[in-house]
């Protein structure tokens, strides 16, 4: 049995992949920092191979689009509060490991409450009594959407991956359902902004900025929930869930009862942001009142490690260059789909930099020739 | 290159067994991942017709030597030799190619078709198949060497040695002559080692070479022509077995000298703590785990669970801990100030806001003990973190804690802000040891409380838990290594497809008897009740 015969040295391979002991945060973040300048890079090429214009003055653009105006400038703030409330409020459901991918449905819920309040008692009731029933109102719904697959998953082990993303579809059914009641003008197929005179369940000024409650309400919530999460005992919970049901059991916690709970929080948090957006931004619902943001808040969690200083930066990195992209759209004439490959090339960089972090490439050294 | 090789060979054999042309030769080979050298600059050789024993606690590289030769890994530095040839080694297929056969310890067997389907699984065949020819080919083999084996048996009725034997022919029948065998003793019971032993003798005497994996200082002695030693990814050396003693062995293997003696006391005071009545469970597939099994523990002993793996250990252990339900039967618990508890419908929460301190260190350490991405402080608090004030947790005094299990368990860490499953499995041992026997528990459950550990650490184990028994605490602890069973326990309790095979006295009792017992085979042995 000498097959040995016919394995005669073979070649090393060239590229050898190992995954990396540790690395230092300094590093880390150097490798993340070289992967948004080559996404730049590669986002001037492509809009240069679009436009034909100067990659300087597209930058300027962007930059322009984003805070050269103090309009422009709150705009960019107001749209990164929003995306953060959100990535905040996936944080506890992923830090358990339940996947929630219907933070978009939870949030069109929660605008979707908020609008129907500002509609149904817009002219009877007080603004701040009316503005409390929307927080609470919006909440519960995005409560409700967020704790039906909580429920089948704690109960029946059900997927929430496919429970939650097929929620939000039947969300923009309800909307699409409630535009048609709401409809104004007649014939519009929108509801238009919502309490345009009285401005009734608008988020009011605040030191005369107009997105000053939206900046104080989530860096509250930012807060709380880092506090809950690292010092309290249900964020303790949330973690040991996270890692091991058998853990969790052996630790004398009852697994159904956090699941439930933290997708209430999850939930509430998300409907929340739906009013957000709706009072204290857009004051009308559509189906795009999400705008896939409950969706890009996924990747600001994920690629924040679930830090919620993390997440400021990330928001803010990727609505400062959505912002800017939608002003360079129409300053060259492109459509809208523009930022939407913009954003789409930094994911692509930055999610893809993980790889580097994590793996190490080793190239085949020459060695030396034996005999 | 060659004159080389002889030199070697003459330098690092001091001279025996130069005449016999070695198999495999292993020379300066060294394995990093990342900052951690598996191992470093190791040399070794097995000659043909030769059984050589690579001996190491864990985590001296052991493994990571055997996965080079079987092509898993692929090593930074040095050069193998396949009968005097230098090779290169890049994937399973080329190392089988160079007839060496690995025998991994987790098998990797197609449980609904028979032991010969397996063996002819992925190689390449003719359009037709004929399973005669095939099974009269196997029957050859296994007649030959010694082995036990029905070919037409499928692999889900068969035994875990049985299991091993159909991993054993598959390579042979590929028709390897080096062949590696991982642990394969450690699943085993007595009376199967022994005729594995002797197969491994007949291979040997027909000519194959053999490499077999193990930290068993008994069997290396048994069964090997020469041990190399590895420590810490160093080799340490090469000795003819004829040479060794067990404590030569063990002090080659730890570099210092070790003492291999468990001081064990006569129990005093003895008082029922636990008692199982007859109880009954079902896993989630719905199978019968347990069987009407009843004993009952005492503060101030050690009750030895012994068992082939599978046996129902986990479930009894999982059961008393209120982690899983029982069809029928009932468990009391007896407390220090009289009372009488039925602990059989709690869950783990009831049983902790009862302040009963049931310890428990689960087999399972990072899927049950201990949550591996949270540093050793968190960990601390997990039976405990509902102690925090109001809202918070509380991570002083788990810091404290920490701090204390490290000191006095000798755990190898950075510090306690480090992440547990960056820790050695040995040190991860520790912390969940020293967690529980830190809840000053009146009953103290161990599932396997050393594997893994190196022989220094064991015996730290070993005497933690006499120490616990001193001090009146209800020691149940289940074991597979029916020596330190004997030599440890009290008295032990052999299960045997989840019902209950005996209860012997362990200072009364032989390593057979145990293993008659754990097959099922045995006569009940004598039940010795206080």
């Amino acid at each position: 049995m000498n097959i040995e015969n016919n394995v005669i040295a073979n070649k090393e391979p060239l590229v050898r992949i190992t995954k990396r002991a540790g690395i230092s945060n300094y590093k880390a973040w150097a490798i993340r920092l070289i992967a948004v300048v080559f996404s730049l890079v590669v986002c001037a090429l492509v809009i240069v191979a679009i436009t034909g214009e100067n990659p300087i003055n597209v930058y300027l653009g962007i930059i322009a689009g984003a805070v050269g105006k103090t309009r422009r400038f709150w705009v960019t703030i107001r749209e990164t509060m929003i995306l953060l409330v959100i990535a905040i409020g996936l944080t506890p459901a992923f830090k358990m490991k339940f996947w929630n991918i219907g933070a978009e449905g939870q949030l069109l819920m929660g605008g979707l409450a908020t609008a129907a309040m500002m509609i149904y008692f817009g002219d009877t009731l007080p603004n701040w009594l009316l503005l409390v029933l929307i927080f609470a109102v919006s909440s519960l719904a995005g409560i409700i959407w967020a704790v039906i697959p909580a429920f089948f998953k704690a109960y029946f082990n059900t997927n929430e991956t496919l429970f939650t993303l097929m929620l939000n579809y039947v969300a923009i059914q309800i909307i699409n359902f409630c535009i048609v009641y709401w409809e104004n003008p007649a014939g519009s197929n929108t509801v238009g902004i919502i309490n345009s005179t009285t401005q009734n369940g608008w988020l009011p000024k605040i030191f005369g900025l107009t997105y000053g409650w939206n900046v104080i309400i989530v860096l509250t919530i930012t807060l709380i929930m880092f506090i809950y999460m690292k010092y309290g005992k249900h964020g303790y919970e949330i973690a040991v869930v996270g890692e091991s049901h058998n853990t969790a059991r052996y630790a004398g916690i009852d697994v159904k009862k956090v699941i439930i709970r933290t997708m209430i929080l999850s939930g509430a948090i998300c409907g929340l942001a739906g009013a957000i957006i709706v009072s204290g931004g857009s004051h009308t619902i559509s189906i795009s009142t999400g705008g896939g943001r409950g969706f890009t808040a996924i990747i600001v969690a994920w690629m924040s490690k679930f830090n919620p200083w993390a997440m400021i930066i990330v928001s803010a990195f990727l609505v400062f260059m959505q912002q800017g992209s939608i002003q360079i759209a129409t300053q060259y004439g492109l459509n809208a789909n523009a930022s939407d490959i913009i954003t789409g090339i930094i994911l692509f960089f930055l999610i893809g930099c993980e790889f580097f972090i994590n793996y190490k490439m080793e190239f085949h050294k020459k060695k030396r020739e034996v005999q | 290159m060659r004159n080389c090789v002889q030199q070697f060979r003459k330098m690092h054999v001091g001279g025996f067994f130069v005449k016999q042309e070695n198999a495999i030769e292993l020379m300066n080979v060294t394995k990093r991942f990342g900052e951690v050298i598996a191992n470093d600059n190791v040399s070794l050789s097995v000659s043909k017709g030769e059984i050589l024993s690579i001996l190491g606690e864990n985590g001296s590289g052991k493994t990571t030597l055997m996965n080079i030769l079987s092509g898993i890994y692929f090593p930074d530095e040095g050069q193998i030799f396949v009968n005097g040839r230098e090779v290169t080694i890049r994937s399973p297929k080329d190392s089988f190619a160079l007839g060496i056969g690995m025998i991994h310890q987790h098998f990797k067997l197609v449980g609904v078709l028979t032991a010969a389907e397996n063996i002819i699984l992925g190689l390449p065949g003719k359009e037709l198949l004929k399973m005669n020819q095939i099974t009269a080919e196997i029957d050859q083999l296994t007649k030959k060497y010694g082995f036990d084996l029905n070919p037409s048996q499928k692999i889900y009725n068969m035994s875990v040695s049985q299991k091993q034997t159909v991993e054993i022919v598959k390579v042979l029948y590929r028709g390897a002559d080096i062949l590696i065998l991982d642990e394969p003793t450690a699943v085993l019971t007595p009376q199967e080692t022994k005729k594995l032993f002797d197969v491994l003798r007949n291979m040997r005497k027909a000519g194959k070479s053999i490499i077999i994996i193990t930290h068993k200082l008994n069997e290396v002695l048994e069964l090997s022509d020469r041990v190399t030693v590895l420590r810490k990814g160093k080799y340490v050396g090469t000795i003819n077995t004829a040479e060794a003693t067990v404590n030569s062995l063990a002090e080659m293997m730890v570099g210092a000298k070790v003492s291999l003696d468990i001081d064990r006391t006569d129990p005093v005071k003895l008082q029922k703590r636990l008692e199982v009545l007859g109880i009954t469970s079902k896993n989630e597939e719905g199978l019968t785990v347990l069987k009407e099994v009843s004993f009952h523990a005492s503060g101030g002993e050690i009750l030895g669970i012994a068992g082939i793996a599978g046996s129902g250990q986990k479930d009894l252990l999982e059961s008393i801990a209120g982690l899983q339900t029982i069809e029928s039967g009932e468990i009391l618990y007896y407390s220090p100030e009289g009372n009488t508890e039925k602990i059989s419908d709690m869950k783990a929460a009831d049983i902790r806001d009862l302040h009963i301190s049931l310890a428990f260190v689960p087999e399972d350490r990072l899927g049950m003990g201990l949550v591996g991405s949270m540093d050793l402080i968190d960990n601390m608090m997990l039976r405990s973190y509902k102690n925090g004030k109001y809202f918070y947790t509380d991570r002083k005094k788990p810091k404290d804690l920490a701090l204390a299990v490290v000191d006095k368990l000798d755990v190898d860490t950075p510090g306690v802000d480090t992440l547990v499953r960056k820790l050695s499995g040995g040190n991860v041992q520790k912390v969940l040891l020293g967690r529980e026997i830190a809840s000053s528990p009146t009953v103290l459950m161990v599932a396997y409380p050393v594997r893994g550990l190196d022989i220094n650490s064991s015996y730290t184990i070993y005497n933690l838990l006499n120490e616990q028994k001193e001090k009146g605490v209800a020691v149940i602890c289940v074991g597979e290594d029916l020596d330190v069973l004997l030599e440890l326990c009290d008295r032990i309790l052999v299960l045997a497809g989840g019902k209950v095979a005996g209860i012997v006295d362990a200072r009364k009792s032989a390593k057979e008897e145990l293993g008659l017992m754990m097959m099922g085979s045995g006569k009940g042995g004598h039940t010795n009740e206080h």
